[in-house]
This record gives structure tokens, C-alpha cells and sequence, in this order.
């Protein structure tokens, strides 16, 4: 498969309308054609700058100051006021928040794609009593509100000693990836040929380094497009540390920028605010642009299963 | 051998299913029976009450009021987004100027339109709401700056401080968000029509508007039903939440005009200190998205089309 496939830098350039190349077929319909192609442009652009203004006003306000951003929202920076981005980065507690961040959503994505997969595996593969009933219990978790489970689980959690510590956000993230996961590799371990798998056993391989050597290899393509889905969700994830992660110091990325927001509504450092969130936002769009292709082939996978 | 691959299933499925019975399956278990509790989530000591929670919730104005906005949510929502998204979907695939040989053409620059309108989806929902929360922000916003730059300066909302707008100040994030998805799930389900049909009905005299009714809708609606699906249960779950707690003022208000269920519950539980009543509310939410999944199911079921 390809590593990376670099999305067209520029749009294509739009030629003038008057250019005349219209192919055979009545002046009727090429005006038809005309009119229309003007118009889905004309609608297109519209929506395109609606999505992009608030993002582009995001980063142009992380370098104003605050007077200028109140003032003037549209006005562009007078200079570039790194000072926002440094003063987040260090006194808003951003790099911590960014730490914690990481730690969480690596453990929690190694483990998710680890145990998501084994469990996958033994699902598509064997048969043994059980076998659909456990496959069910894994795909009915995707469909239940999970604010229902979370007032227990909060106590759960208490209860075992798990509340705002990193390893416990890790199990519960790890937890709630479980059902797509096991959902999308299960129908993705079927589809990949047994006779590889049988010759590896003809060979004397045990179960486990079929599994490690020859299955999780051949399962790339949909490792990494799971591993993309559940990235994104857990690195986005807002409802489960709010309720089960609350001490200061350990706050999530996602977190951390409410806490800015709320607390600088007081303060009033709205340029600080604006270079956390366009810091917050910058590795996930990074990410996207470079990898444009998967991510997208990630997330729609599962609304198209 | 037999042995062995029995080992081996246990070892391999035991710890992803203890998992998720401790922090998924427990938790959901216990949920239903709390719901029949008077727990306050304090103490440990507690009663059953029967259905008193129920009857509680069934005369309580705010549980009817966080209904009646999430189930606008979970209508409004995906008829939006959706229809946007075809809409787009369809103008990227088929609006383009007539090339040779072809009846119907993509425009130029789509691959930058998809690229451009999924940007959203990748972004987390809190850093949606926070920007947007700026840009409605009444005195200072990006929104109302711009309502006087042309020269609309009589016409300042006050956007998420008015009881009227702010709900749907909240459904305009929720759809600026998603609707790029669906226009990347849509194209690509669209690009996969084959183009002679296409061909055939302009060449009967169709017109494109009866082209997408009669071709593309049909064969595109499995994706639009789950695309149904999906976008319900989002106006009824996490996504919705965090708009709503992110955005609004309290959260929820002013005065609850925004409060939608899945807020209610986690206040219920962790503000108010009624863990019992919280879980009997999430029940309720519980029945709310079952009932919409089931009959989008059921009001969609349609021949399915093989091409």
C-alpha cells in the first residue's frame, strides 16, 4: 500500500466560464450544463469558506492581542504576538495538558489495537460455544448511550481505586473502543485467506505466533484504519474524562481548554485562548493533511460497513 | 491440538472481555437497577423505591424540556446535515461542465472541495464549541462584527444569550461539524453509480433534479440510512452533550432552553447528587434512542437496489 498521498496542494485552477469547449449535444443542454456548473461552484465555494473562515480566524486571532481581537475581530494581527503562544503553552498549563494527553491516548490506543485485535481474531476464526453471543455483547456497546453507564461507573471506578489516574482513563478508553474495534476486524480477520495461517500451523507455528507472526502483519491496512478512528476519538474524547478524571493536575488536552476557556472568561486572556486552540488543533489538522487519504478511509469505514 | 486451541481462546479472549464487562457491561447493568434506588451517590446506603424515580421523571418539567430539545436535535439534525451533504455531495459529482464522452462530470478542484469540507470532522467537538462560542459572542463575536461591517447594525443577536436561538445556535455547530463527513461518504458512494445510467435518463429528456431523485437517492439510500442512524444517535449522545456543556450558559440555559437529556442526567448525577434519579433519566434516554433507531429502520426499509 501507499505511504502517503499528498492531497492536491492547490485547487485546481478555475477556468473562466466563457471558454466555450462544450461537446456535442444540443446548445440547450450545454447551457444547462453551463448554468449549473456556475452554480455548484457558486454554492461550493460558499461552504468551503464557511468552514475554513472560522479556523483561519482561530489562528489569526491566536497572534493579535486581546484589545484588537475585541476590537477589530477582522482585522489582521498589526505583528505577530508569539507571546500568546508561549504564555499558553507555559503558564495555561498546555504542555502539561498536551503530556497527559499523549500518555493516555498511547496506552490506551496500543491497548485498544492489542486487545481489540486478539479478541477479533478469535472471533472471525474459531468456532466454540459462545463464540456469537460474545460477539454480540462486543457489537450491542455501540449502540447504548454511554452517559447511562457512566454514573456507575463512576463509582466503579471509585470503588477500585481508578479515579483520576492515568492508567485507569486508559483501561475505561481502552474499554469503550472495544466494540468497533472488535466490530470492524472481526469482519476484516474474514476476509483475509486461511491457507497462510494453515501452512504456518502445517509448520509447527503455535496458535499465538500464527497470530503474532503472520495474522497482526497481514491485518495492517485494517489495523491502521481502526488505529486512525480510535486516534482520533480518544484524542477528542471529552465526556469520560470530564466525569472520570477531574483532578487539576491531570488533565486531558481537551479538558484543559474548557478549563482555559471558563477560567479566562474572568481574566479575560482571550489571545491565550486562541493560541491553545489553535495548538490543540494543529497536530490533529497536521496529521490529517500528511495522511489525508487514510483518515478519511478510517472514518467513513465504519458508516459504510 | 483440541487442548491447545481451547487455551488459546480463553487466553486470548479473557482479558478484552474482562475489560469490558468491569467498565462497559457492569456499569449498564447496574444503571437499570440504580434507576429503581434512591441513591444520592454519597453514601452507600440506599433504598429501593419501586418506580418512584419514573413517576418522578414522567412529572418533572425539566426531564420534558431536555426531551422535547433532544428529540428536535434528533430530527432536525440529520435532515439537515444530510441534505446539505447530498446536496454538496451531488454537485461535486454531477455539476461539473460537460467533458467529451461523458453526460454528467465532477467539477474541478473536488478533491480540494472533500479535503477542505472534512477538515471539521477531525477536530475535536470541544474545540468546535469553544471557537464557536467566541464567534457568537455578542459584543466581540466574528458573527455579529460582521453583521455590522455590512451594515446590519441594528441586528445583534445575542446568539447563545437568547432563549430562542441558542438551541439552534447549538444545532448550527453540531451541522458546521458533520456535514463534510457525509459529503465525503456521498461522493463516494455516488462516484460508484455507474455513469450510463446517468446517460440514459438525460438522453430520455430527464433533468439533473429528476436525475437525483429517480438514480442517485435510490441507489444512494442504504448510506443516507445509516447516515440516519448515526446522526440520531450523535444529537442524542456525546456529541450533543459536549455542544451543549461546552457552549451554553450554566450549562443549558438560559432559563434551559438548550438542556437536552444526556446533560440532564450527568447534572442530575453529579451537580444535584441524585445518582438513583440521574440513572432512571439515562433510561429514559436509553428508551428515546432505541425508538428512533427502530423507526428509521422501519420507516426506511426499502427494496434493496443491486447494481
Amino acid at each position: 500500500m501507499k505511504v502517503t498521498e499528498t492531497p492536491p496542494a492547490v485547487p485546481a485552477p478555475r477556468s473562466p466560464v466563457t471558454k466555450t469547449d462544450a461537446p456535442a449535444g444540443g446548445p440547450a443542454k450545454s447551457s444547462e450544463g453551463k448554468v449549473l456548473n456556475v452554480f455548484s461552484h457558486g454554492v461550493l465555494i460558499i461552504w468551503a469558506v464557511l468552514v475554513v473562515m472560522p479556523l483561519l480566524w482561530a489562528v489569526m486571532s491566536s497572534f493579535k492581542t486581546d484589545d484588537s481581537i475585541l476590537s477589530t475581530p477582522w482585522a489582521l494581527p498589526d505583528e505577530l504576538h508569539f507571546e500568546n503562544w508561549s504564555r499558553a503553552w507555559n503558564q495555561a498549563h498546555m504542555s502539561d495538558y498536551f503530556l497527559n494527553t499523549i500518555l493516555v491516548v498511547g496506552g490506551s490506543l496500543i491497548g485498544t489495537l492489542l486487545l481489540g485485535s486478539m479478541a477479533a481474531y478469535v472471533l472471525a476464526r474459531f468456532d466454540f460455544p459462545g463464540n456469537r453471543f460474545i460477539y454480540f455483547l462486543f457489537i450491542g456497546g455501540m449502540s447504548f448511550p454511554i452517559i447511562l453507564a457512566l454514573v456507575p461507573l463512576f463509582f466503579v471506578m471509585n470503588n477500585m481505586g481508578l479515579l483520576n489516574s492515568v492508567h485507569g482513563l486508559i483501561l475505561v478508553y481502552i474499554a469503550y473502543s472495544l466494540p468497533f474495534t472488535v466490530f470492524f476486524l472481526t469482519s476484516f480477520f474474514r476476509t483475509l485467506p486461511t491457507s497462510i495461517a494453515e501452512a504456518a500451523m502445517l509448520d509447527g507455528a503455535s496458535h499465538t505466533r500464527t497470530f503474532f507472526q503472520v495474522m497482526l502483519p497481514m491485518a495492517k491496512p485494517g489495523l491502521i484504519s481502526v488505529g486512525i478512528f480510535n486516534f482520533l476519538g480518544q484524542w477528542n474524547q471529552y465526556m469520560l474524562p470530564t466525569v472520570l478524571n477531574t483532578d487539576p493536575d491531570g488533565k486531558v488536552l481537551s479538558q484543559g481548554l474548557v478549563e482555559l476557556a471558563t477560567s479566562q472568561g474572568y481574566k479575560g486572556d482571550w489571545s491565550g485562548l486562541f493560541a491553545g486552540l489553535v495548538m490543540a488543533m494543529l497536530p490533529v489538522l497536521g496529521a490529517y493533511i500528511v495522511f489525508q487519504r487514510q483518515v478519511v478511509a478510517g472514518l467513513t469505514a465504519g458508516a459504510l460497513k | 491440538m483440541q487442548h491447545g486451541k481451547y487455551r488459546f481462546i480463553v487466553g486470548f479472549l479473557a482479558a478484552p472481555l474482562a475489560l469490558y464487562a468491569i467498565f462497559v457491561i457492569w456499569p449498564f447493568a447496574q444503571s437499570i437497577y440504580y434507576s429503581f434506588t434512591d441513591w444520592t451517590g454519597l453514601s452507600s446506603d440506599f433504598q429501593m423505591v419501586g418506580f418512584d424515580n419514573y413517576s418522578r421523571m414522567l412529572d418533572d418539567d425539566i426531564f420534558w424540556k431536555s426531551l422535547q430539545h433532544s428529540v428536535l436535535l434528533a430530527l432536525l439534525l440529520p435532515l439537515v446535515t444530510l441534505g446539505l451533504a447530498l446536496f454538496f455531495a451531488f454537485m461535486l459529482n454531477v455539476g461539473g461542465r460537460r467533458r467529451k464522452n461523458a453526460a454528467v462530470a465532477g467539477v474541478r478542484g473536488s478533491a480540494f472541495y472533500k479535503i477542505a469540507y472534512f477538515f471539521p470532522q477531525v477536530l475535536s467537538i470541544v474545540i468546535v464549541a469553544l471557537l464557536f462560542q467566541f464567534a457568537f459572542n455578542p459584543t466581540s463575536g466574528m458573527l455579529n462584527a460582521t453583521l455590522k461591517a455590512v451594515g446590519l447594525k441594528s441586528l445583534q443577536p445575542d446568539w447563545l444569550g437568547d432563549p430562542d436561538l441558542a438551541l439552534y445556535c447549538v444545532m448550527v455547530v453540531l451541522i458546521w461539524s458533520t456535514v463534510g463527513f457525509f459529503v465525503v461518504l456521498f461522493s463516494a458512494g455516488m462516484a460508484s453509480i455507474p455513469k450510463d445510467f446517468y446517460e440514459a435518463a438525460l438522453l430520455d429528456g430527464a433533468s439533473r433534479i429528476t436525475t437525483f431523485f429517480k438514480i442517485t437517492l435510490p441507489l444512494l439510500w442504504d448510506t443516507v440510512q445509516s447516515g440516519w442512524v448515526y446522526m440520531g444517535i450523535l444529537a442524542l449522545g456525546v456529541e450533543a452533550f459536549t455542544a451543549v456543556q461546552v457552549m451554553t450558559v450554566g450549562p443549558g440555559g438560559p432559563d434551559y432552553s438548550t438542556t437536552v437529556l444526556p446533560l440532564y442526567v450527568y447534572q442530575t448525577a453529579f451537580r444535584d447528587a441524585q445518582a438513583g434519579y440521574a440513572t432512571t433519566i439515562g433510561v429514559g434516554l436509553l428508551i428515546v434512542t432505541m425508538l428512533f433507531a427502530a423507526i428509521v429502520m422501519r420507516l426506511g426499509r426499502r427494496e434493496r437496489l443491486e447494481f
